[in-house]
């Protein structure tokens, strides 16, 4: 594994976690408002997945997703603003946490009604290949979701129409308290892909390279014209399932045991035995996220509010009583 | 893929455009040069590709654009319009037909929390320039599942614009101009109206898209009426007429938004105002037109706009009671008559 990704991972994954727990800080604080659903302990997902796309690819995620946007290239900034409700956030303060968008980076969303990302990713697949475009879709989605009846019915049509889209499932046992095997009757996600013909795989979501040689095989499935293909990373998310949610509904020792396999240590551990970084590596990371995330806050927290109540409704300024034209 | 010209196209193909046409051709004209001019407009519906639309709308179009501009889906109403919201927020222009409203119920989450809000959630970033078709209306004794009218849905959804043609020329101009407008714009067709005859001309400047216009013009009242509504109207008005009542009729046009200075325009004129609805009164477009006008024309009506709008019931399947359960000519001319006393001079 080369030093820059290596890198890049640790970078990633300790700005992910340390910006998460700012997050929860700062809405403490009752700095940002709403539903706040955190990523702590599912970090190697969207880390090892996004570094396997193409910057040109466009990625459609959840409600849960201020890491990808992060990943993708968004500025924790920008990120925080928006967490915060401030003209400056990446949805300039109308969308919040679970409505993170940027265009010029083809990050699409920021989905809060679960199951929507299915026919989102589908609809840019279709726009693609009808344009006979080599870029591909990354659709992230819980296992959850996989009940919605969106996922079958745009996983038939993907497949029908050869879609270019990678499915991803981040499977953290929890449909919020519903434990997957309370939830579904084919609690491994990734075997729902054969009833639609298409190739599915099961990957530790813990294991940050993993996912990212998964994804990378995937992506080449995808982009080669394959039509599209779900891979399941099985993670687990530490806190509960917003900020609201104490996840008491889990045993201390469940809790503990997938805390043992913790992304984020295990990769650490890794890269320092296999040399990618040494201690020094890792703890100038550590800092400069420390800053990175000190700076976030403080941008949000100094950024204006948004002042115009109706602007962006329509592509116009449209008056309802108005008429004409 | 091979992309064969077909010139057995509905009335595509032909040299001239007819002088009179029905509803239906002058949707698929509209369609077919849309696409003709922008290669990325493209249809995706149940039976729209090689069956050629269930109203006939799409006929020809498959063979002359191909399957991936003329899509048939499978019955995964909520997904595919799903698509359409996605592709439209990757630059396409796609315009989705729904088979008919009622199952746009299925689609519900796309339309009001997908289309209608990414412009705003986003702080203006995306957009999304999708078309929904759909036939809805009262027809002929298809059942409370098959008889439905959503304007009051629709119509109460920020992000969305509702236009409602119901003459082939509208219909061209409507559909026209909802494809090139960068919004999410729902087109409610009428299932009666697809074979309703009517003057035709492309080349007619258009009127914009949301204005509502003067189908007859009178003295003694307004009735203000949309899609199959409007031919009603226009029916009680001419006997009307002959008792000497002289009946106003404007053609909404659009739902949303509505056409306010040209309904204060004619009110100020005629200070009675009917709104002939074939929606269920409850919480409408009639109650929006009423309260309004009562809020901002008080001083020139001289008695409240009234409604005349279907029956607050499931559309029953017994052909007797379904006719009642929707204003009808008898109707309207009573509701005209209560208002404005029957003339004799
Ligand atoms: C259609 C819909 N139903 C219910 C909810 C409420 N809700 C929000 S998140 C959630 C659980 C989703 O679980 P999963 O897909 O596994 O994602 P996770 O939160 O675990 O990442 C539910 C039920 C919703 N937002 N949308
Ligand atoms: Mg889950």
């Amino acid at each position: 594994m080369q030093r820059k990704l290596a890198r890049q991972f640790f970078y990633d994954m300790t700005l992910a976690r340390q910006f998460e727990q700012a997050a929860a800080d700062q809405y403490m604080q009752g700095n940002i408002g709403g539903f706040l659903h955190l990523y702590p302990g599912e970090e190697a997902v969207a880390v090892g997945s996004l570094h396997a796309a193409e910057p040109g690819d466009y990625v459609v995620s959840t409600y849960r997703e201020h890491v990808h946007a992060m990943v993708w290239g968004v500025s924790p900034s920008a990120v925080m603003a928006e967490l915060f409700g401030r003209a400056t956030g990446c949805s300039g303060g109308y969308g919040g946490s679970m409505h993170l968008y940027d265009v010029s980076r083809r990050f699409l969303g920021g989905y809060a009604i679960v199951g929507e990302t299915f026919a989102i990713a589908a609809g840019v697949g279709y726009w693609l290949h009808l344009n006979d475009s080599t870029q591909i879709v990354l659709c992230y989605f819980g296992d959850g979701a996989a009940n919605q009846g969106t996922f079958h019915e745009t996983l038939n049509m993907a497949a029908l129409w050869k879609l270019p889209v990678l499915f991803i499932c981040e499977n953290n046992h929890y449909q919020i308290g519903t434990e997957i095997h309370r939830h579904s009757a084919v609690p491994d996600i990734y075997r729902h892909a054969s009833a639609y013909g298409i190739d599915g795989r099961h990957v530790d979501g813990m294991d940050v390279v993993a996912v990212h040689e998964a994804t990378r095989a995937a992506v080449q499935h995808v982009r080669s014209g394959n039509g599209p293909y779900l891979i399941e990373c099985e993670t687990y998310r530490y806190r509960g399932h917003s900020m609201a949610d104490s996840g008491a509904y889990r045993s201390a020792l469940e809790l503990a045991e997938l805390r043992a396999r913790d992304p984020l240590e295990i990769f650490r551990e890794r890269a320092l035995g296999q040399g990618w970084l040494n201690e020094a590596d890792c703890q100038e990371v550590e800092k400069t996220v420390e800053g990175v995330v000190a700076e976030a806050v403080r941008f949000a927290a100094e950024s204006p509010q948004p002042t115009d109540l109706g602007k962006d409704v329509y592509s116009e300024p449209l008056d309802l009583y108005g008429g004409r034209p | 893929m091979t992309r064969q010209r077909n010139d057995n196209v509905g009335i595509i193909g032909t040299a001239r455009p007819a002088p009179e046409l029905e509803v239906w051709q002058a949707l698929n004209i509209a369609l077919d040069r849309a696409m003709e001019r922008d290669s990325g407009v493209f249809i995706l519906g149940e039976d729209v590709g090689l069956f050629g639309g269930s109203y006939r709308v799409t006929q020809g179009l498959y063979a002359k654009y191909g399957e991936w501009r003329v899509r048939d889906t499978p019955i995964s109403e909520n997904s595919f319009v799903g698509i359409g919201v996605g592709a439209a927020l990757a630059g396409g222009r796609p315009v989705v037909e729904i088979m008919t409203i009622n199952f746009a119920l299925l689609a519900m989450d796309s339309i009001i929390n997908m289309a209608a809000k990414l412009r705003y959630m986003s702080g203006g970033q995306l957009q999304v320039p999708l078309v929904i078709r759909v036939p809805g209306g009262v027809a002929k004794q298809l059942g409370a599942q098959h008889s439905q009218r959503l304007e009051h849905t629709l119509v109460n959804v920020p992000g969305l614009r509702v236009v409602a043609p119901a003459t082939p020329q509208d219909s061209y101009w409507q559909l026209s101009q909802a494809i090139v407008a960068d919004d999410p714009i729902i087109v409610l067709e009428h299932e009666l109206l697809y074979f309703a005859k009517g003057p035709f001309d492309p080349g007619a400047a258009p009127l914009p898209m949301h204005a509502a216009a003067v189908r007859r013009e009178g003295r003694d009242v307004t009735l203000i009426a949309w899609h199959r509504m409007v031919a009603l109207a226009m029916e009680a008005a001419a006997q009307l007429s002959t008792r000497g009542i002289d009946v106003e009729i404007i053609d909404l046009r659009s739902l949303r938004p509505i056409d306010l200075p040209l309904l204060r325009e004619s009110v100020r004129k005629t200070r009675h105002a009917i709104v002939v609805e074939e929606d269920c009164r409850f919480g409408g477009v009639g109650a929006e037109i009423a309260a309004t006008l009562g809020e901002v024309a008080h001083s020139d009506l001289a008695s409240p706009v009234r409604r005349l709008a279907a029956s607050d019931v499931p559309t029953p399947y017994n052909a007797e009671l379904e006719r009642a359960s929707i204003p009808g000519t008898k109707s309207i001319i009573q509701a005209v008559e209560e208002l404005t006393g029957p003339r004799t001079d």
